[in-house]
């Protein structure tokens, strides 16, 4: 069907009849087939010897996966608020270190982990809530004046929060349910007698990663199949025709940031417990989110999703191979983005 | 319609003095006489330093003020030319330390970072508005964070320690006095370029472009390389400033151009306006100020959070910062003298 002199040729169309897509779906299988073969073969010398080990790359995917679970529960709220408000909220980090403190507390105060995750939830997104009504509202159209705001915020909230909870590293304790380390089914070698020694892994982490992939999944399910999220889709699109078509946008508006700045707390609390809790996190996970949203696409959970996967690989796969270099790996995988396609891997044309 | 439209076109040139306007030369006199009354440490750490922080506000002025493009990324370029003087210069480390002269030294640190900024400008300008701002930021984290972990080349986070300011025409210049003079001519400079390089074809254009990129398009302009090069010229700016801070602090280490900073540098700038040239310099004198004395009033301790209301304030009440609010309450004759856009928006 393609005709003759046609420009428009495709580079994954090896003989007519094969799609862009059939073409991309062959090359994703092909990386899934060699994937597998990483995991579950047993490696030659010569992959040993230039991958240092199959255990410190098998380790080094499966940190760098439950890090992008981590980045994309806190780098999903804070595309969601920009996707539909334009609103860079450069407190996002503040958030996700709030919420790691309060949880704390009350996992501490209570006993609980569970409720200590809930807090962290419900009081990020009053607190977002808070800040939309009060703050984001009377400055609307105005981007610049919201971010620069966010950015006062941020530097109010820093410091307050080092007031209150001094410079004094905290760790999350985990419930003993979720404690302890698994085997998975990955044989990392063999021992002199053929008995296979497996790869153990911390539970909680793997907990990270599934928590993840739930609420990404709810969000998406959210967004694409119930009329909030209709309405929040069509407000990316068109915010001034969705309000003349009769939408309360304001309640959206609140309603998006609350989710936001919930879910930077939820992850507050979830990577507080994997990780810990410390002044300078608010910075660290900013940053992720910001190379996340731009890397994958403002607005998009798809984007998000992407993004945090390439960045949390990136980083934990160099924190193994080039220690230093690990943020330059980064940082070129961002400019490469912005070079080839400036609205991110998922984004509209701008 | 005035009556000047009427009266027969003789240009009639002015005199350096009033072409100069009463206020300059009011304020150059003060600055010239300011050492004989104040002491050594209003000389260099208020003054001198408020220069330094001012040049790097203003090299973001240029870029927000004129070219519509806010970044985050002005101290991580100061930041290069400081690493240049310490690696190539001489410190005391006993890493890298090439021990090149201050005359070679130093341009090529400013230079470097102009290379640095026209390089980071080329990145930013990819996409437009509020994007920038999150790509800088992105940068300015991620060269802190590259500054701190990497030993061979930035000596991670302790960085270098002992620069020293050169030692030329039989004076130390970083003596309360040369080095408040050294400041000041570099600020005035950086300040009369930017003003004189607002009213030429490029600073117009740049403008036309902040204001209506697509239609500059079609007329037949480079917006992209008209935006590198605004970014290249500011780099120039925040270069110089960059040296003259590594000669203030006698060191430079992450810390210098971590997140923390680099906000600073546009708090002041936003703090003073950026609507005029001058403002970053008024930010700077008043954030320095406050770093300064808010001590005595919250502790050191609580600094950040005044500092932040302070900001808070300034954005909600007046978005032209200290500029704005003087624009508000002065009599009201020439009121549009300042503003560069016609409906008189701020950036």
């Amino acid at each position: 069907m393609s005709q003759p002199g046609s420009t428009d040729r495709d580079p994954f169309a090896p003989s007519p009849g094969l799609t862009r897509g059939q073409g991309w779906g062959v090359v994703a299988l092909f990386a899934a087939a060699l994937l597998l073969w990483l995991f579950f073969a047993q490696w030659p010398d010569w992959l040993d010897a230039i991958l240092l080990s199959k255990k410190a790359f098998l380790s080094a995917i499966l940190n760098g996966l439950t890090l992008a679970g981590l980045y994309f529960l806190v780098a999903s709220g804070f595309t969601l608020v920009f996707g539909l408000m334009r609103n860079v909220n450069l407190a996002h980090g503040s958030l996700y270190l709030l919420g790691a403190y309060i949880g704390y507390e009350v996992a501490t105060w209570s006993g609980y982990w569970l409720l200590g995750v809930v807090a962290g939830f419900v009081v990020m997104a009053v607190i977002g809530l808070v800040m939309q009504v009060l703050v984001f509202r009377r400055l609307e159209g105005d981007d610049l004046r919201q971010t620069l705001v966010t950015i006062g915020i941020s530097i109010v909230a820093a410091d307050l929060m080092l007031a209150g909870w001094t410079g004094a590293t905290y760790q999350i304790l985990v419930p003993e349910w979720l404690d302890g380390a698994v085997k998975t089914p990955f044989v990392t070698a063999y021992r002199s007698n053929g008995a296979a020694v497996f790869l153990t892994y911390p539970f909680y982490r793997l907990v990270v990663l599934l928590v993840a992939i739930v609420i990404g999944i709810g969000l998406w399910l959210m967004l694409n199949r119930t009329r909030i999220g209709m309405m929040i889709r069509a407000g990316v699109d068109d915010r001034e025709m969705l309000s003349a078509s009769g939408a309360n946008v304001h309640v959206i508006f609140a309603f998006v940031f609350a989710l936001g700045a919930g879910l930077a707390g939820l992850a507050g609390v979830v990577g507080g417990s994997a990780l810990s809790v410390a002044p300078g996190e608010d910075v660290r996970y900013l940053l992720a989110s910001l190379v996340v949203v731009i890397v994958g696409g403002m607005g998009s959970i798809t984007g998000a999703a992407i993004g945090a996967l390439i960045i949390g690989l990136a980083e934990q796969i160099g924190l193994v191979y080039f220690p230093t270099y690990g943020v330059v790996l980064t940082f070129v995988i961002m400019v490469v983005v912005l070079a080839v396609r400036p609205q991110g891997i998922m984004g509209r044309s701008l | 319609m005035t009556l000047a439209a009427f009266t027969p076109a003789a240009p009639v040139r002015k005199s350096w003095f009033e072409r100069l306007g009463i206020g300059h030369v009011l304020l150059g006199a003060f600055l010239l006489l300011y050492p004989l009354i104040a002491s050594d440490f209003f000389l260099t750490t208020i003054g001198g330093y408020s220069m330094i922080l001012g040049m790097i506000a203003l090299s973001l002025m240029l870029l927000a003020g004129y070219g519509g493009m806010v970044s985050l990324a002005q101290i991580t370029i100061a930041g290069v030319a400081a690493y240049v003087i310490a690696i190539f210069g001489e410190n005391n480390s006993n890493v890298h330390g090439f021990g090149w002269p201050w005359w070679i030294a130093a341009p090529f640190g400013i230079f470097l970072a102009a290379l640095f900024s026209a390089m980071f400008g080329w990145i930013a300008v990819r996409t437009e508005g509020i994007y920038t701002i999150m790509i800088t930021l992105a940068i300015a984290t991620a060269s802190f964070y590259f500054a701190q972990q990497n030993y061979t080349l930035f000596n991670g986070f302790p960085g270098y320690s002992g620069l020293r300011a050169p030692e030329a025409f039989g004076l130390y210049w970083r003596e309360p006095r040369p080095f408040y003079y050294l400041c000041l001519a570099c600020a005035a400079l950086a300040y009369a370029a930017v003003l004189y390089g607002s009213r030429s074809t490029f600073g117009l254009t740049l403008q036309a472009i902040r204001d209506n990129p697509r239609r500059m398009r079609a007329i037949g302009y480079d917006v992209t390389a008209h935006k590198v090069f605004a970014w290249f010229l500011s780099g120039l700016i925040a270069g110089t400033a960059g040296v003259l801070l590594a000669w203030f602090n006698g060191r430079i280490s992450p810390g210098t151009i971590a997140v923390g900073p680099a906000i600073n540098i546009l708090i002041i700038a936003i703090i003073g306006g950026l609507r005029h040239p001058i403002g970053p310099f008024l930010g700077a004198v008043v954030v320095v100020l406050m770093q300064t004395f808010a001590i005595d009033i919250v502790g050191a301790e609580r600094f950040n959070t005044l500092i932040g209301l302070f900001f808070l304030v300034i954005v909600f009440v007046s978005p032209d910062g200290i500029l704005g609010l003087w624009e508000r309450f002065k009599p009201s004759q020439d009121r549009d003298g300042w503003h560069s856009r016609p409906d008189g928006t701020g950036v």
